[in-house]
């Protein structure tokens, strides 16, 4: 069998995997967060938070507790690694420097997992079981619990409740992604991915003399890693490493980890909204985006254009032996349409288009089908954008899922979309006009070019991967991308519970003759083709000083 | 104004209760648990699949590649390849322990160099000449042409413990030269630890290197 007819099979098994449980995940999901009930384990949550689970919340509060959450983790994880060195469990290793801690303190909580730091020569067992892999859970219930206020909003008529904060971290963590953690981290034990918490110990070699590992609760945080949309690494070489993606089979699962949460959160969008259609819609929207990414990933990376790869004979720097080519490519697509950011391969050696679907699939607001919780919301800021422009093309005023559209509206749909391009484009163009941040780059050229805008781009969208070339140790980089990732994260957030807060406010419109039907094929038509312009008109100066002159010259 | 700042300190309170109860939950319950069930039900796998020789020896994991070089001699700065034995991918990414100098941790990565860069142009046109020189035995020209893509690339993790099937059968003549062997006897070697897609397309076929090397030193110590 050819490699580029395996490749196509394995797409093909990922589909019909994440086919079977679209529709019971996505129900479950669905209830979970309609439900009145309250299980045992969550009640005794609830009591030590201090918080009653039945109180409804307007925006400002919901917002509140965003946010004030998110800011007491930040600060916590910035105190373990700052004094991990004091810490038992930590392997003896010395404690983090503030503005590295600082930098992935932001990362983790704002689901971007963005990495300056190695792993298996920084972080021991605490700060990694204890911190970060927590937060790879809480940041993931956020995102889930933000995007299912907005779905609130748009079922909800006069009353501006979207529901309970507290509750909603709580049901996504507990029913959801715990569960789902623990069956899929014995799978990646089973597959050879390691879970222990010994320490630095030395292993025979074949030609004699011994080498020195560490050990870790790897497999437990590989599948939140990928299941939440986060993409921090156990070690440097992330899901590149054996022990965190041992064989072709681990690896497709892997991909079906960081894709399932997000598609089948369509269904839930559905179900809630009392319209299954609507949710098929923006299903359509996500696949179409997510199959062309990949088809055009996978014909460039086969065709290996780039002197390097000309010589070699293939593509395979940076690759695994175990996943080649066709494994890789499903990879590097699934993880930066999401928010994840974990990677099998390297994208820096990547061919120049390759590395620029990498970046525009983050640049698209990594909605296809996008992070966990994040990618619903993301593109459903983008179906508003949508109908509101298809409104003005006929002169109406503008309705989607009975809600008018109006004035408010538009306005916090448009600020959310100018955030990370704003975040993205200014931060890249003060690297460059600043004398130091240029000594980063390992790679000179569009590429070097690349390796920045790239930093920048997985940072204010809550990727996290890399073109890993770029030193991003420094205190520019570390600080900078820093405040990328959380304005990236947070201030969107603001924009979404606002519009959540209005839609619910308002009185539903009677659906007439004149109603864009935004359940129908030329509607998810329409919203492919406005996600495509509004990124391409915003980002396309830049990649063409990046990845397409790199591609283009090869 | 008091009440603002008493509403602030009482959410940002229960919002540092919630991290807490959360902690213990996925940071201390979580992973205990399934570091239970997976040392009860896979202790090898979740130990790092370390493989022993004939004599019972630990040589290594299954999933980590190796070295396989003669010991460096006064004033080298890189061991030559001991080409008795198969030889892995190249792993120029590989990094030494910079943070926390009094370990000499094994630490991954790649090269991070383009397509376009001149170092990795170099690197690979370097490992080709060396592919094809090490590998041509008398009667048996190895072609630059014939030469797969993974044996003059470093791999994502630097510690791929794998090698193309193409890349072992053209080290067979090599390795059979080296060690006064037969050239079919290593080639069925190859050949017998040829591992295939999985379900038949799955990943990528492939040789697990270390596991090649106990054999053919298994043979060895046979013949």
């Amino acid at each position: 069998m050819s490699p580029v007819l395996a490749g196509v099979l394995q797409l093909l098994a990922l589909v019909a995997a994440l086919g079977l449980s679209y529709r019971p995940l996505g129900d479950h999901m669905a209830r979970v967060y309609s439900s009145d009930k309250h299980l045992r384990p969550e009640k005794w949550i609830y009591k030590v938070i201090g918080a009653d689970p039945s109180v409804e919340m307007r925006w400002p509060a919901y917002l509140r507790g965003v946010l004030a959450f998110s800011a007491v983790s930040v600060l916590f994880l910035y105190l373990l690694q700052r004094a991990q060195g004091w810490l038992p469990g930590s392997l003896g290793f010395v404690s983090i420097d503030p503005d590295q801690a600082f930098n992935t303190a932001a990362s983790f909580v704002a689901n971007t997992n963005w990495q300056s730091y190695y792993g298996e020569q920084a972080m021991g067992h605490v700060v990694q079981s204890g911190g970060l892999a927590v937060q790879n859970f809480v940041s993931a219930a956020v995102g889930i619990a933000v995007a299912v206020a907005l779905v609130r909003g748009f079922t909800r008529s006069r009353t501006g409740e979207l529901g309970n904060f507290w509750a909603d971290l709580v049901r996504g963590v507990v029913r959801i992604l715990l569960p789902l953690s623990v069956v899929g981290a014995l799978v990646l034990v089973a597959c050879g991915a390691i879970q222990n918490f010994s320490g630095i110990h030395q292993v025979g070699q074949f030609t004699g003399g011994t080498r020195q590992w560490n050990g870790g609760a790897v497999a437990s945080q590989e599948v939140i890693k990928e299941l939440g949309t986060n993409g921090g690494g156990y070690f440097n070489a992330n899901s590149a490493h054996p022990f965190e993606n041992p064989n072709g089979l681990s690896n497709l699962f892997e991909i079906y980890l960081i894709l399932v949460i997000p598609f089948a959160l369509t269904r839930t969008f559905g179900r809630m909204t009392g319209s299954l259609k609507q949710g098929y819609a923006i299903l359509g929207a996500m696949t179409t985006i997510w199959l062309g990414f990949t088809a055009l990933m996978m014909w460039t990376e086969f065709h290996h254009g780039a002197p390097a790869f000309d010589i070699a004979g293939g593509a395979m720097e940076g690759k695994e032996t175990r996943f080649g080519i066709g494994g890789s490519s499903l990879f590097a697509v699934a993880t930066t349409l999401t928010s994840t950011g974990a990677v099998n391969s390297f994208h820096s050696s990547y061919t120049g288009f390759g590395g620029g679907i990498t970046m525009l699939g983050m640049q698209l607001g990594e909605i296809a089908p996008g992070g966990v919780g994040s990618g619903l919301y993301g593109m459903l800021i983008m179906a508003i954008i949508a109908v509101f422009i298809a409104g003005l093309m006929v002169g109406r005023t503008p309705e989607y899922l009975g809600k008018k559209i109006g004035t408010r509206e538009i306005k916090f749909a448009a600020c959310y979309i100018l955030v990370t391009p704003a975040l993205v484009l200014c931060f890249t163009a003060a690297s460059f006009v600043l004398d130091t941040p240029a000594h980063s780059m390992t790679n000179s050229g569009a590429h070097g070019f690349s390796e920045i805008l790239y930093a920048f781009t997985s940072g204010a969208n809550n990727n996290g991967s890399a073109f890993a070339g770029l030193n991003a140790d420094t205190q520019w980089f570390n600080s900078t991308i820093g405040l990328a990732m959380l304005l990236g994260r947070f201030l969107p957030m603001v924009f979404v519970l606002a519009l959540a807060g209005s839609l619910a406010g308002q009185q539903p419109v009677p659906e007439t003759a004149g109603t864009l039907r935004t359940e129908k094929p030329l509607y998810t038509g329409l919203l492919v083709g406005t996600i495509m312009i509004i990124t391409g008109l915003t980002y396309f100066p830049a990649l063409a000083l990046g990845p397409l002159a790199e591609g283009l010259a090869a | 104004m008091n009440n603002s700042v008493r509403n602030t300190a009482r959410v940002l309170g229960a919002g540092l209760r919630a991290l807490l109860v959360l902690t213990v939950v996925c940071g201390v319950l979580y992973p205990l648990a399934v570091t239970g069930v997976a040392q009860l039900a896979f202790p090898g796998r979740a130990n790092g699949s370390e493989v022993k020789d004939t004599s019972g020896k630990v040589v290594g994991s299954e999933l980590i590649g190796q070295r396989y070089d003669l010991p460096p001699k006064a004033g080298q700065e890189t061991a030559a390849p001991d080409l008795r034995w198969f030889q892995p991918r190249p792993s120029n990414g590989l990094g030494s322990n910079s943070v926390n100098t009094q370990y000499a941790l094994i630490l991954s990565g790649a090269t991070n160099r383009s397509g376009d860069n001149a170092d990795l142009i170099k690197w690979v046109t370097d490992a080709k000449a060396a592919v094809v020189k090490d590998n041509s035995v008398p009667g048996h020209p190895v072609k630059p042409a014939d030469v797969p893509a993974d044996a003059v690339t470093s791999s994502g993790s630097g510690l791929d413990p794998h090698i193309s099937p193409e890349y072992a059968r053209l080290q067979a003549h090599r390795v059979a030269a080296r060690n006064q062997l037969g050239v079919a006897a290593v080639e069925k070697l190859v050949a017998d630890h040829t591992e295939d897609r999985a379900l038949g397309f799955i990943g990528e076929p492939r040789v697990n290197v270390l596991m090649l090397n106990i054999a053919l030193r298994d043979l060895m110590a046979k013949g």
